[in-house]
């Protein structure tokens, strides 16, 4: 590690085993699909063939009339129908109403004995459609004449205004800095590229499951897997018009979020089903509905234009870029032209950015959404700067790097950051000082940025009698933040990590919690997690002067976890360790409960710098990646095991759109590798050990310092890639993935 | 109407009776009749691993198995690797190596790993991956999953 400066914590930067391990590798950790309830019912979704198509009318009675079925439901069964139109729930999506926009939107849903008489029963359910024209491809659905999705739609403009015409981009953004004309006239180079992205799946091996129970009071209870137990339970309530407090939300184990399980599909038409039959429903998707009906990331174009004086100094940076939506708007579009140019310091900036809809399937957050589409296209051309400047590209990179007050393009000004620590970091590494040899061999380097989050967060920790304090709170723990949230606690106590015993509750029972995402839990779990520590500190204080007949101020606790008081009357030093504290409390006024509800905006940006060596096979295009490091700031590491598993984990993902993973489409807009065989995500075969570097610089707006680790990784993997490929076999790969096909395009003979 | 059978098989060394439909795979026979739960489906389709289990001593995707085939067999599952009194070292190494994120994976990947290390205790770090590349983890990058099965085999925890 790379450490400034860090004070002397007992707890916080050790590597405790996970609390919530053993249940994990035993087999009884309970994920949404275990649960099981008397009576339950599991069901089944019926999905769109089209990819464009107005519904004319659905038949039901012959699935209903089907032995073995319980119910039916479409989207005619919601309340109002008006719903939430958020990145959570959106009524249209999960159960279409008067069109289908893309291939495997949900269409009904049916509850049966048993699973097979479900999927029997789909069969049986008659939708009229009449096809519509569909189009798939960004830049296609952006020209006049486009087959239009939603007639009602105008183009938001960037002054406020709103378009006059039926269209398929739904907003337009730009960010302005300075004059890039100017700047661009006053380069001594300037080059100018086009990439493209195709969509990517988040890929978590747990498939979306939810189940309902709809009680004869009207209380709705939901299990199921998600990033945000409060997020789903406000979607729900809206969507099925029923007050929040009726929606009660119950934690289950998530396996694999990364974003994509931040939108609910199946809870509310679980809930209808289990209104109609008066039994928990249970909803699972198939592997195949997870990648045509849920995510993905959004398939991107973009320009990039960077101008540069001879010395290296950027002097104009421009990008303008089209993200794909999917079926309905919302696409990270901006978040990815905060991004673009967001590890750099350069006066003139502008940014366009467009939110497009088209025929596939609605986009949710994927990782640092939006940023690793327009981030590959800046960290390509700097790389092609650096090479026509003859500058080692670290080098480059650090001379124009942003710096504490760099402000972006979209108006932020950054306070302490650590790219150029980053960048030195990998500047020194033994990785970079290696020597790489050998035929079609490269090696490429790339930096990323993210800004990660805050929010709100509330937690409670009550402190037992023989000194074990279990913590209850609502933010889901997607790859380790029980475990971090309790070590902030046990910090601020000066008391054991495995002395805290950390809990995800139900909506009912801890305040709001803002969902798992944005690189925000570490963080404000921790922010939280320390304000719970600091009452419970007040308290403890207050009760042991109480004990000693003192005053108030007259008791301090220490980071040691030791209650020091006055003198007692024989001159003798007093005071209490934690636990013999903590024994004290049944017998001189009950226990104590610290709570904190927490709303940071002081999260810390997050930047990372990326190594890879490849060699490019020239029969096959294959590029195997023969080295890997992987260097980030992340403020300060909590844990530092798990901060290394979320910069392996980003970096693999990374790769894996880098290299592989794509949506690939027949002519009628169907997804046509929907399985884990043919949309390849990499396996342990296709990666070496990634090798990391964890830099801190604290977040000085945060207890401990953290600035939220799990996104950056994500971005820097492609550019990087596309560097090294470069630099083994000369050509420039400015379309993701960068699969063989895609490579044996460029470096075989051409035939005619 | 019903067309459910009986099947018998050993499972985590229990004699168990499991009520079936003709169509279940293994997969579904596990969790809905032998509440192993701890057998994960991630794809349905013999690709991902998650819900790996040991048939009469070979390695299975459970969910390409028909329930109807297992009739006298012996059947491991996660549940199955761990004593009473301790974790399987391959479990423990898993815990000490930070080599689980979510965990969903990570049933699939002790199976498979326990199935690696019986037939060749000291693995090389190819074989390790070679092994496990029908077991799809999405959240570490398998970086740690692979040290803790050389772990594992070092006898180190």
């Amino acid at each position: 590690m790379v450490t400034t400066e860090k004070p002397d914590y007992k707890v916080v930067g050790t590597r405790p085993i996970r609390h919530d391990g053993v249940d994990k590798v035993i087999g009884r950790a309970e994920y949404g699909a275990d649960i099981r309830l008397p009576g339950m019912l599991p069901g089944a979704v019926l999905r769109s063939p089209h990819a464009h198509a107005r519904i004319l009318g659905i038949d039901t009675s012959r699935a209903e009339a089907h032995p073995g079925v319980r119910a039916v439901v479409t989207s005619a069964d919601f309340p109002s129908r008006q719903g939430e139109e958020g990145e959570v729930g959106r009524a249209d999506n999960v159960l279409a109403h008067d069109k289908v926009l893309y291939v495997g939107h949900a269409v009904a849903a049916v509850a049966a004995v048993d699973l097979h008489t479900a999927e029997d029963a789909l069969d049986l359910i008659d939708v009229q459609y009449e096809v519509l024209p569909h189009v798939m491809d960004v830049r296609d659905a952006m020209l006049d004449g486009a087959p239009i999705l939603d007639e009602k739609l105008r183009t938001a403009n960037p002054d406020g205004s709103q378009g006059d015409t039926p269209t398929n981009v739904a907003q337009h953004i730009r960010y302005e800095k300075g004059d890039v004309e100017a700047g661009f006239a006053a380069a001594d180079l300037v080059i100018e590229r086009e990439y493209g992205t195709t969509m990517a799946h988040q890929g978590y091996i747990e498939p979306h499951n939810s189940t309902a129970y709809w009680s004869k009071d009207d209380e709705v209870t939901i299990w199921t897997s998600t990033q945000g137990l409060f997020a789903v339970r406000d979607a729900v309530a809206g969507m099925l018009g029923l007050p929040v407090k009726s929606v009660k939300v119950e934690p289950v184990e998530i396996g694999g979020g990364f974003g994509g399980k931040i939108p609910d599909y199946l809870s509310a038409p679980a809930a209808l089903l289990s209104r109609k039959t008066g039994k928990p429903v249970q909803l699972t998707m198939s592997r195949k509905d997870v990648l045509e009906a849920t995510g993905p990331t959004s398939g991107t174009h973009l320009r990039v234009k960077i101008g540069a004086k001879r010395d290296g100094t950027f002097t104009a940076m421009q990008a303008w870029m089209a993200y794909e939506a999917g079926g309905y708007p919302g696409s990270p579009m901006g978040a990815g032209t905060m991004c673009v140019f967001a590890p750099y310091d350069c006066e003139n900036q502008l940014i366009d950015g467009y939110d497009v809809i088209l025929n596939k399937p609605k986009t949710a957050a994927y990782r640092a959404p939006g940023a690793p589409a327009s981030e590959y296209g800046a960290e390509c051309v700097i790389d092609e700067l650096a090479e026509a400047l003859d500058r080692d590209p670290l080098e480059l990179r650090m001379q124009n790097s942003a710096t504490e007050g760099t402000q972006r393009a979209d108006g932020f000004t950054y306070g302490p950051i650590g790219h150029e620590e980053c960048l030195q970091a990998a500047q020194d590494s033994p990785h970079y000082q290696s020597e790489l040899s050998g035929a079609n061999r490269g090696r490429g380097v790339a930096s990323g940025f993210w800004f990660n989050i805050g929010f709100e967060t509330s937690m409670a920790a009550q402190v037992q009698a023989d000194g074990t304090v279990p913590l209850v709170m609502g933010a889901v723990d997607i790859g380790g933040s029980r475990a971090s949230a309790a070590m902030q606690l046990a910090e601020a106590l000066g008391i054991a990590a495995e002395d805290v015993k950390p809990h995800i509750v139900d909506t009912d029972s801890v305040g709001f919690t803002f969902l798992t995402g944005g690189s925000r839990t570490a963080f404000a779990n921790g922010w939280a997690a320390y304000e719970c520590a600091m009452d419970i500190r007040r308290q403890l204080e207050e009760r042991a002067a109480t004990i000693w007949d003192c005053a108030g101020e007259d008791v301090s606790y220490g980071d040691d976890g030791v209650i020091r008081g006055p003198n007692d009357e024989d001159g003798a030093a007093q005071e209490f360790s934690f636990k013999e504290l903590a024994a004290e409390l049944p017998n001189t006024g009950g226990g104590i409960v610290g709570r904190a509800d927490v709303s940071k905006t002081s999260h810390g940006p997050a930047f990372a710098t990326h190594i890879v060596d490849v060699e490019v096979d020239p029969e096959t295009g294959k590029v195997e990646i023969l080295r890997y490091t992987a260097i980030q700031d992340a403020g300060t590491a909590i844990h530092p095991s798990y901060v290394e598993g979320q910069m392996q984990g980003g970096a693999s993902q990374g790769i894996g759109m880098a290299l592989n993973e794509e949506y690939i489409w027949d002519e009628k807009g169907r997804m046509v590798n929907s399985s884990l065989l043919d949309y390849r995500m990499p396996t342990a075969l296709d990666l070496p050990m990634i090798d990391t570097i964890i830099v801190e610089v604290p977040n000085p707006g945060h207890p401990y310092g953290v600035r939220g680790v799990g996104e950056v990784p994500i971005v820097p993997p492609a550019p990087a890639l596309h560097a090294a490929i470069y630099d083994a076999i000369g050509e420039r790969m400015r379309m993701l993935p960068m699969s063989p096909t895609r490579i044996l395009e460029r470096t075989l003979p051409d035939d005619d | 109407m019903s067309d459910k059978i009986i099947v018998s098989a050993t499972i985590n060394d229990e004699p168990t009776d499991m009520l079936v439909s003709q169509r279940d795979s293994l997969l579904e026979a596990l969790r809905a009749a032998a509440g192993a739960l701890g057998v994960k489906e991630g794809c349905n389709d013999g690709n991902c691993g998650a819900c790996s289990v040991m048939l009469d001593g070979r390695l299975v995707n459970s969910c390409l198995v028909m329930a109807a085939e297992v009739e006298g067999s012996e059947i491991t599952t996660v549940e199955g690797i761990a004593d009473a009194d301790h974790l399987h070292p391959l479990q423990q190494a898993f815990l000490e190596e930070a080599a689980l994120q979510c965990g969903i994976c990570t049933p699939g990947f002790l199976v498979a790993a326990k199935a690696l290390l019986d037939e060749n205790p000291d693995p090389s770090e190819h074989e390790i991956r070679y092994w496990l590349a029908g077991n799809l983890c999405r959240c570490t990058g398998y970086d740690k999953i692979v040290r803790a099965v050389q772990q594992a085999a070092a006898g180190t925890t």
